[in-house]
């Protein structure tokens, strides 16, 4: 198979000029041309992390407005136009902009190190889709100051609420989506092809790390569902601009129509922002257990099953629209399903943990953070996987909990693991230890206390995406409210820990963890630009 | 590795006050529906199952985390998998789905049965109120919401029921089997009451179907769960349900009253009178969009004070008010309002913030042309 092909040697395509051996002989352009030309996976890599990182606090800010506007009762700071119009852009912009874009970065620098390869198979593509990334997100940043305002009908943006009742700038909003996904589909090419023919000689699928599993298995999901994506809202530009009915029941058709379309793209979207943080995890819980992962095999073709599982769910999202009874319950038993291959990696992970020999580095401790909370956000999954009982739940603050649970404490913190695991292996420098402590106990405490009082709020009747609430649901807001501050506010502390780590600190090795056993730690700490010039040798028992 | 037992610490005294959180009304409401009390149940039932997994997960993750470490000298084991182990938590976490799927399955049955109602009501929605229609009956009325502005903006003190309060309820016979036939004019909307355990999307071009038997009086608050635009935090549902006597007087008293509102059709309207009706029509139905005073929210909704192709064009204004702008927000009015409260809105619109018209129309005009339009 693949994996006998040795990877490509000649590295005349792995950075913007010339490359690797010829690098002496043509100096490579400085300042702004320097990071618009390069081809480099490291550099591309730092490029996709530094440009999430900015949209995490873009996103952060708009998320502090709606908190703030719900501190109390009333409406005090914004309208309810321009309210809409920041939970919708909070919702895309950490999607879109923040979380996948983080996991992008990360495969970046990492599958090529993991994998003994010395660039991303597709260098010039990899420089494409990153800047794609800025032209999206600026367009669609700007559709806040257009007349009418920006997109105000929730991240989902269900039809008609986003045709026909649709502030114009949609159209703005639909293109930037379009360069978005064109983005996505292309970097995840980028990975696939990287994974299956630049692989250490004698490194065979099942000897590959998790975090490289993972993201195989993410990238074709990817490639699976960001077409359905383009798809739908290539639907609604045709419904506001050219006088179609997909979705216009006047005209004949079907606003449910809107719904199974998105969410068929929309479910594996959501496992595509949290596999990447399951090899994530599964690569520092060992390594800090000084013991090899538990089942590996297994975790393998759960991460597999999660994502088979994920194009058969995605009605549970609509429950309540009217489905006949049997697709009710047939949606509601595959959803019951994903448990099991979910909960099969908790077990692995935690039978990792016992009789190792446990040290508590950041890393660490955010890994095991996002054990915990990943889990509460998976129970209160399974109890909205219960459609009788989702009837209830739907539309609430409990889902808003739920997610957030999954997706913040979840794979935030999953990618906040990855950054302190590897940010020694990146700059050379471990992080400052004791900013990294206060930056993970103000994040643990400010994100249970955003999102924990959230599931009570919703199920004492509080809908969600609301402006203002009635009087019994005041304390959980004012809670929340207070949570979110502290939480936005520790997330300086880690930007304050990356410039520190980036100019100086205590010098790391090679092996910068003492556990750590994977390819990347066979490379200087920083690794330098080029890597695995020629093949590194192999040894699989790794595994 | 102190903090480390604050955090867990911490976990425990959460997990031993769960229970005190759920006394204390934090929890899903039992509700008053059989339905309502079976959902509880099965959210009551996950939630332990979810509890006490938890509780072995994470006492097995915490005790390794405590017992195994690396300060103390401890020396990592070798084993790295176990197929026998692997099989037994795949399967328990198999058979405990399906123990919980069957109850799932024999509730949702249930709330799928919508046949042999006593009652039949259409519910719509509209941006941002409900329309409710008693089929059969001749009774239909808007519900709008009946929390003021002053109490939104932080002017007045907010009262018990801020923002769950609407100026006219609707009202349903206790113990009978009432089908809620549900869609809607404009946008998705959701109509939701927590202690009838009915939450059903109104979608434009469909009728969803819900039922609901409520087994006490009383008054049952809830509101619109579906994000359907910028007042969507201000469209709630209110249900006051009483004894079978007192609903069939009530639907004698609500005949009379709406006779009554739409009394005066043919006799001829002051400017006084049309500009005084029109002001209360347009503060309950026109201002969410186009404002108090008129000035609209550009570009969605078009301000009406000085709009003056609306005031070169009262044919046009009121064709627009009757029959709605397709593809656009405006909703028809023609079965919502009656012609009375059609004449004295446009005419309200034509005469007020600075807009000196000084036209009016006639309700009896009104009349005639819903009566060309249904022909």
């Amino acid at each position: 198979m693949a994996s006998h092909l040795p990877p490509k040697p000649t590295p005349q395509h792995s950075t913007a000029t010339a490359g690797g051996m010829a690098e002496a002989e043509h100096p490579r352009p400085s300042g702004l041309m320097r990071w618009l030309l390069t081809t480099n996976h490291k550099e591309i890599g730092s490029l996709y992390l530094i440009f999430s990182l900015t949209m995490f606090f873009i996103g952060g800010i708009f998320a502090l407005v709606v908190r703030a506007e719900l501190f109390q009762p009333g409406l005090q700071l914004v309208r309810p136009e321009f309210f809409n119009q920041m939970t919708t852009m909070h919702g895309l912009i950490m999607v879109f902009g923040a979380i996948m874009p983080a996991f992008v970065g990360l495969a970046n620098w990492m599958v090529p190190l993991q994998i003994g390869a010395p660039d991303m198979a597709l260098p010039r593509l990899n420089n494409f889709s990153f800047w794609l990334l800025p032209v999206a997100f600026t367009l669609l940043l700007s559709t806040l100051l257009m007349p009418g305002g920006g997109p105000n009908f929730g991240w989902t943006f269900y039809a008609p609420l986003s045709t026909t009742y649709a502030p114009p700038s949609t159209t703005f909003f639909i293109l930037s989506l379009h360069i978005a996904g064109i983005s996505s589909i292309l970097g995840a090419i980028n990975i696939i092809a990287t994974i299956l023919n630049l692989r250490a000689p004698g490194m065979r699928m099942m000897d590959m790390p998790l975090f490289v599993w993972t993201w195989l298995i993410t990238a074709f999901l990817l490639i699976a569902v960001m077409p359905v994506l383009a798809g739908v809202i290539t639907m609604m530009l045709m419904d506001i601009n050219f006088g179609t009915s997909f979705f216009n029941a006047a005209g004949g058709g079907d606003p449910v129509l809107f719904q199974h379309l998105f969410w068929f793209f929309g479910h594996p979207e959501v496992y595509i922002m949290i596999l990447p943080a399951f090899g994530i995890v599964s690569a520092i819980i060992p390594t800090f257990c000084r013991k090899r992962l538990f089942g590996y095999a297994s975790m393998v073709y759960a991460t597999a099953a999660i994502a088979i599982l994920s194009f058969l769910v995605w009605a549970h999202h609509m429950f309540v629209v009217g489905l006949p009874l049997v697709a009710e319950l047939f949606f509601m038993y595959t959803t019951m399903l994903i448990a099991v291959p979910t909960g099969v990696k908790v077990f692995n992970w935690v039978a990792t943990m016992f009789r190792g020999s446990i040290s508590f580095e950041p890393p660490m401790l955010f890994a095991l953070a996002f054990v915990v909370q990943f889990t509460v956000g998976g129970f209160s999954g399974l109890m909205l996987a219960i459609s009788p009982a989702d009837f209830q739940y739907h539309d609430t603050y409990f889902v808003v909990a739920h997610f957030h649970y999954v997706l913040v404490p979840g794979a935030l913190f999953a990618i906040l693991a990855g950054a302190y695991y590897w940010l020694p292996k990146w700059t050379g420098h471990y992080p400052h230890l004791r900013l990294s402590q206060w930056h993970f106990w103000l994040s643990v405490i400010g994100v249970n206390l955003t999102f924990f009082p959230m599931h009570f709020a919703g199920l004492a009747g509080m809908p969600r995406r609301i402006p203002d609430y009635a009087l019994q649901f005041a304390d959980f807001n004012l809670a929340s409210s207070l949570g979110a501050i502290l939480f936005g506010a520790s997330q300086l502390l880690f930007v304050l820990v990356i410039i520190k780590c980036v100019r100086g600190g205590e010098k790391a090795p090679a092996r910068a963890w003492e556990g750590a056993e994977d390819l990347e730690w066979s490379v200087p700490s920083p690794a330098p630009l080029h890597t695995f010039e020629t093949p590194p040798e192999f040894h699989p028992h790794q595994h | 590795m102190r903090t480390l037992l604050v955090w867990m610490a911490g976990g425990l005294t959460s997990a031993a006050l769960t229970p005190v959180a759920l006394a204390n009304g934090w929890n899903m409401p039992v509700g008053v529906t059989a339905l309502s009390r079976d959902i509880y149940s099965l959210h009551m039932i996950i939630f332990w199952i979810c509890v006490v997994i938890g509780v072995i997960v994470f006492g097995a993750m915490f005790y390794s985390l405590f017992r195994y470490r690396h300060s103390r000298g401890a020396k990592a084991a070798t084993f790295h998998e176990h197929t026998s182990v692997e099989v037994i938590w795949t399967a328990i976490p198999l058979l405990i789905l399906v123990g919980m799927a069957v109850p799932a399955t024999a509730t949702l049955k249930n709330m799928y049965d919508t046949s042999e109602a006593d009652l039949d009501i259409m519910v719509t929605g509209q941006q941002w109120r409900w329309r409710y229609e008693y089929l059969g009956e001749d009774v239909a009325f808007t519900s709008n919401l009946g929390t003021s502005r002053e109490q939104i903006s932080g002017a007045d003190e907010k009262g018990e029921h801020y923002l769950l309060e609407v100026d006219e309820p609707l009202v349903l016979p206790v113990g009978q089997k009432v089908r809620l036939l549900l869609t809607s004019d404009d946008v998705i909307h959701s109509w939701w009451v927590p202690d009838l355990a009915v939450k059903q999307d109104a979608i434009p071009g469909f009728v969803n179907e819900n039922w609901v038997r409520i087994e006490e009086p009383g008054i049952y608050r809830g509101q619109c769960a579906e994000l359907c635009g910028k007042d969507h935090a201000f469209m709630p549902v209110v249900v006051e349900a009483v004894e079978q006597e007192r609903f069939d007087e009530w639907l004698v008293e609500r005949k009379q009253a709406a006779a009554q509102a739409a009394a005066g059709v043919d006799r001829e309207w002051s400017m006084e009178e049309l500009m005084e009706r029109g002001e209360q029509v347009y503060g309950a139905v026109c201002a969410s969009c186009h404002q108090p005073d008129g000035s609209g929210n550009p570009p969605v909704f078009p301000a009406l004070a000085g709009n003056q192709p609306m005031l070169d064009d009262l044919d046009w204004h009121v064709d627009t008010v009757v029959n709605g702008v397709s593809g656009a927000a405006m909703p028809a009015f023609r079965s919502t309002l009656n012609a009375v409260e059609i004449a004295a809105v446009v005419t309200y619109e034509r005469n007020a913030w600075g807009n000196e018209s000084g036209d009016s129309v006639q309700p009896s005009e009104i009349a005639e042309r819903l009566a060309d339009q249904s022909e």
